[in-house]
Order: structure tokens, then C-alpha cells, then sequence
């Protein structure tokens, strides 16, 4: 079996392995091996040829194929060493890899940090139940992207889309734009779980309608989809009896959501947090096993890819200052979320470096409101507070800590987080 | 003649639902109300009387590792010429290996804007990806 060693070890070659590898790089680390299943680098990004992505990093905005390119060029320019078509079987935590490719075989690569970049899948029909039959023209809203995009083909002509995610409502565009019928985009909540900038540039540029509080109730076609049934439903998400119409359609997309791909952290007893469905990280996104660490979808699915850069930045650099010796010592604080929030990324502050660096707190809120603050509260006590004035639980909530707002000497604990109404003017 | 027109901004998250009314024969917006900030102005008034939007599709490429290329305007162009810059794409076919931004027409549908590659792709037949 081959064997290589090298200092970091990155799994997945999308955004967050890309941006990681090359923070670990610049960060000091000797040999790092960014290890990628495709055949090429760039992960999703290679089919997401929309623009937008990189506007809060670069002030630029780039398709996705552009971002991928800037991070690929300035990786191989910095030495970062790369293995294509190689799935991660198994991760030790000893921070031993087990790996296969058609070239070598099995393959072991010890390193003395590994880096989780593996990403998110989308969420199917299994995982949303639509009854009915089981005929061809069910596709995930990725799946059809990657075979438009990339693979140069239409898979169908009348679309129904059910579900309200970006990449749903990029697709309602794209085919739209191909030649494709888009009847029409249904979300079962009573708001679009896109950003709204999508709705408008990609529906209503385009004359889609969107049915909000509607979903997909029965889907018809025995060899091929002939159509959906669809219906309104109620507070509880109910359908409405009465309400059903049938949509004739040959394709149904489905853009229900993501799920971070955790099956190698689990395999590795890896703690994960069950409302992200990712690990439980540090802020320097280390995992609950020392040396290994992870860095976007994989860790909480984002909305805007320059978050996932700037936490994989966060990680690479977290595993270079282990290889060195350098990592931060002493005590940590533990994140929670607290009234109105869903989740809190990182989960674990060390207190060191809340005294040294600027820390961002990424959220979601559990549901939309007008007028709020977010409130930081160390022990209960207030020490932060910013107020938004729209939060949404499609867009992510970031919230920055200023170094030094941790009282000298404090011996705390817990740092939560909450969303807090304000009078109608705040 | 004064008409009135509904959009919402997408400048930031909010969404504002601003109504702007316009005098047609001056080409004026006359007065806004919904937007809460000067930003949701100008977008209206961008979006009212020049809407652009940068163009992404992919084009046809002859033996290269991906049957097809991404491709972008290389700047926004008017909101209705994206139809006849489409169609114009669709017919286009280029040979690989295509080059970082390599100008795939140099004039979309008589925009004047050039429309761009979005990647390199090299030119390998080779098997598969998946």
C-alpha cells in the first residue's frame, strides 16, 4: 500500500478545502495534500456558473467557476500538493487517512492535521415523502444543474420546482433561460427560503410564479413524471383538502434543503451537533478530536460562499498553528443558542483568542422578524449587542466579536446568543 | 402622464417593497415610497429606466473535457437583449482547450459587451466524470 505523510491533510477540494489548503499553506505548514474524489478541483462551484458569489470578500462579483479558479491558481502557485479522483474511505483519529484511487490502489496518508471539507448533499424525495409513483424526471435542483452546466444536457422541458431554496430558484432561471415551461416554484412555508435577491432577479425577471404555503402532495407518470398534484397548506403544513390542483409537468426539481456529508466524521466518533447535523467545532474549527478539523457545509450549511472561505481560512490556519505548536492554550467558553436562534457556530470559544482576534459568531434565527437586537450574553450578563433590522432564517446571522470584550481576569463559561424584539423603531 | 411601478429592491436583505411614480415623457421618478434608505432609490431608478443584468449561460465546445463551457457578459447588459444574446449563444460552438476568459463572441446581440469563459477547459475526450 503506498504511504504518504504530509502536515495537512484536507478532504474535499470544494470552497472550503480549497480556501483551507491554502490558508494552511501561508500559514506556515510544510506538506499539505488537498485530496479530491472529482476529477477536477472546485467542488460545486464548477456547476453554480451564476455570478454573485465573492461580493462581501473580493467586492467583486464572480461566478463560480471564477471563485474556484482565484483559489485553484493561487494554490498551485503556493505549492499545495493535489490528489484527483481519490475518495477518503476512512479518517483515524490518530489523523490517519485510508484512501482510494485507480492509480494506487488503497492508499495511507498520515498527517498531523486533517481538515473535514466534505461538504453538503441535498436533501431528496426520501427525505421530504411525496407519495405517489416512481417514474423518471425526479431530480434534485443540484443534480439538474450539474447536467445542464456541465454535462451539456436538458433533463426535462416542463418543470414544476418544489421548494424555494437558491439553487432551486437559480434552476427555475437556467431552464427557464434554456427553453424549458418553469410552471412554477411551491414552497410549503408561508416565505421563500431563498435570498431575495434570487426571487427577483431569477422568478420574477422571468414571469415564474412562486406559491408560497403550497407543496407537492402526489406525483403522477408511470415510465416518465406526467405531473404533480399540488395544494396550499396550513399553519401546521398541513394540505388543505380542497385546495389540490394538478400541474402537468414532465420534471420535478427539488430544492428542499442540504445536509452536511458527515459519514467519515461519524465513522470517527467525531461529536456531531444534531441541530447542524456538523460537527462541533472550536474557533479554530477544530472537531471534538484534537488534530482534526473541519470547515464549511460540512461543518453548517452556509448561504453565501464567502462565509465558508473565511471559516476555512479560519481552519487552515487552526491546523498550521498545530503542526507548529502554536495552537491556543487555556481555557474555553462554550456558545449556546438562546432564544429565537437555531444554532451557534463555533461552539467552543477559547478565551485566549477572544482577548487577541476579532471572533464572528454564525447563526440562524428560527424564524423571520423585523426590529431586533442580537444579544451576547457571558453568564447572563449582556456584553453585546447589534441590531438588525430584517433576520431571516435563510440568511445566515453573523455577529463579531471584538477582541478584548471579555473582561480581564473573568473566569466565564457560556456565551449565548439571542434575538431580542425592539419597539417598531429601533 | 404619471404611472406608477412596484419593485423590490434587492440592495440588502430587507426587501423593500418601494412604489415609485414616474413621469413617463420626462423618463422622471416623481416620487418613491416603501424604500428605507437613498441605496433603494437608486436601484429603482436603475432598475425602472435601464435594467441589466449580467448574462451566465454555457456554449457548445468540440472535443473538451466538459461537452460545454461556462460562459458570462463580461459586463451587464440591457434586461431585453438576454433573449437575443441566448439565442445568438445557442448557435455558437468553440473548439477546445478554452482559456481563462477567452473571448467567445466579442459583441452579444449588439450590446458591444463581449461574452467571456468562465473557466479553462482543457481539451481531453477521456472518459467521464463521475
Amino acid at each position: 500500500m503506498r504511504k504518504i505523510e504530509c502536515d495537512v491533510a484536507v478532504v474535499g477540494a470544494g470552497p472550503a478545502g480549497l480556501a483551507a489548503a491554502g490558508r494552511a499553506k501561508a500559514a506556515g505548514a510544510g506538506r499539505v495534500l488537498l485530496i479530491e474524489r472529482d476529477r477536477e478541483l472546485g467542488g460545486i462551484l464548477q456547476q453554480c456558473i451564476h455570478n454573485g458569489f465573492g461580493l462581501h470578500l473580493f467586492g467583486e462579483e464572480l461566478t463560480g467557476p471564477e471563485y474556484a479558479y482565484r483559489f485553484i491558481t493561487e494554490n498551485q502557485a503556493a505549492g499545495v500538493e493535489v490528489l484527483l479522483g481519490t475518495m477518503v474511505l476512512e479518517v483515524r483519529p490518530d489523523r490517519r487517512l485510508y484512501a482510494i484511487n485507480r492509480r494506487d490502489g488503497m492508499l495511507e496518508i498520515q498527517a498531523g492535521a486533517v481538515i473535514l471539507a466534505m461538504g453538503c448533499r441535498e436533501r431528496n424525495r426520501g427525505a421530504v415523502t411525496i407519495p405517489g409513483t416512481r417514474p423518471a424526471g425526479i431530480f434534485t435542483a443540484g443534480t439538474a444543474q450539474r447536467f445542464v452546466n456541465m454535462e451539456g444536457f436538458m433533463p426535462g422541458r416542463r418543470i414544476v420546482i418544489l421548494g424555494s431554496g437558491d439553487i432551486g430558484l437559480i434552476m427555475a432561471r437556467r431552464f427557464a433561460w434554456e427553453g424549458a415551461k418553469v410552471e412554477g416554484v411551491f414552497e410549503i412555508m408561508p416565505y421563500s427560503n431563498g435570498l431575495t435577491r434570487n426571487v427577483v432577479q431569477c422568478l420574477h425577471d422571468n414571469d415564474i410564479p412562486l406559491y408560497l404555503s403550497h407543496t407537492v402532495v402526489e406525483i403522477h407518470g408511470q415510465e416518465r413524471v406526467e405531473g404533480v398534484t399540488v395544494a396550499k397548506v396550513d399553519e401546521k403544513l398541513t394540505p388543505i383538502p380542497g385546495t389540490e390542483r394538478r400541474v402537468p409537468c414532465d420534471t420535478l426539481l427539488l430544492s428542499v434543503g442540504l445536509i452536511p456529508e458527515n459519514e467519515l466524521s461519524r465513522d470517527a466518533n467525531i461529536e456531531l451537533d444534531p441541530v447542524t447535523g456538523g460537527p462541533v467545532v472550536s474557533d479554530e474549527m477544530e472537531t471534538s478530536l484534537p488534530g482534526i478539523f473541519a470547515c464549511g457545509n460540512v461543518v453548517h450549511v452556509h448561504d453565501l460562499v464567502d462565509n465558508v472561505t473565511r471559516e476555512s481560512w479560519l481552519a487552515g490556519e487552526g491546523a498550521a498553528r498545530l503542526v507548529q505548536g502554536r495552537q491556543p492554550r487555556g481555557p474555553l467558553l462554550n456558545t449556546r443558542a438562546g432564544e429565537g436562534i437555531r444554532y451557534v457556530v463555533p461552539h467552543r470559544l477559547h478565551l485566549a483568542n477572544l482577548k487577541e482576534r476579532e471572533t464572528t459568531l454564525y447563526m440562524r434565527v428560527r424564524e423571520p422578524a423585523e426590529h431586533v437586537r442580537i444579544e451576547a450574553l457571558l453568564d447572563g450578563e449582556p456584553i453585546l449587542s447589534v441590531r438588525e433590522r430584517v433576520v431571516r432564517p435563510a440568511e445566515m446571522v453573523s455577529v463579531k466579536i471584538p477582541p478584548g470584550s471579555i473582561p480581564e481576569g473573568r473566569t466565564a463559561t457560556e456565551l449565548t446568543l439571542r434575538v431580542v424584539k425592539e419597539g417598531e423603531r429601533g | 402622464m404619471s404611472k406608477e411601478r412596484k419593485l423590490i429592491c434587492i440592495v440588502c436583505p430587507v426587501g423593500c417593497e418601494i412604489t415609485a411614480t414616474i413621469d413617463e415623457e420626462k423618463k422622471e421618478i416623481v416620487s418613491f415610497t416603501g424604500n428605507q434608505c437613498r441605496r433603494g432609490a437608486a436601484y429603482a431608478k436603475d432598475e425602472i429606466f435601464a435594467p441589466k443584468r449580467v448574462l451566465t449561460t454555457t456554449v457548445r465546445v468540440e472535443g473538451g473535457f466538459l461537452p460545454v463551457v461556462p460562459v458570462r457578459t463580461a459586463e451587464p447588459i440591457p434586461k431585453d437583449k438576454i433573449r437575443d444574446a441566448l439565442k445568438e449563444l445557442a448557435a455558437l460552438k468553440v473548439t477546445a482547450p478554452v482559456a481563462f476568459h477567452q473571448v467567445i463572441c466579442p459583441n452579444v446581440a449588439g450590446t458591444g459587451v463581449a461574452v467571456i469563459a468562465e473557466r479553462p477547459l482543457p481539451a481531453e475526450p477521456g472518459e467521464k466524470a463521475g
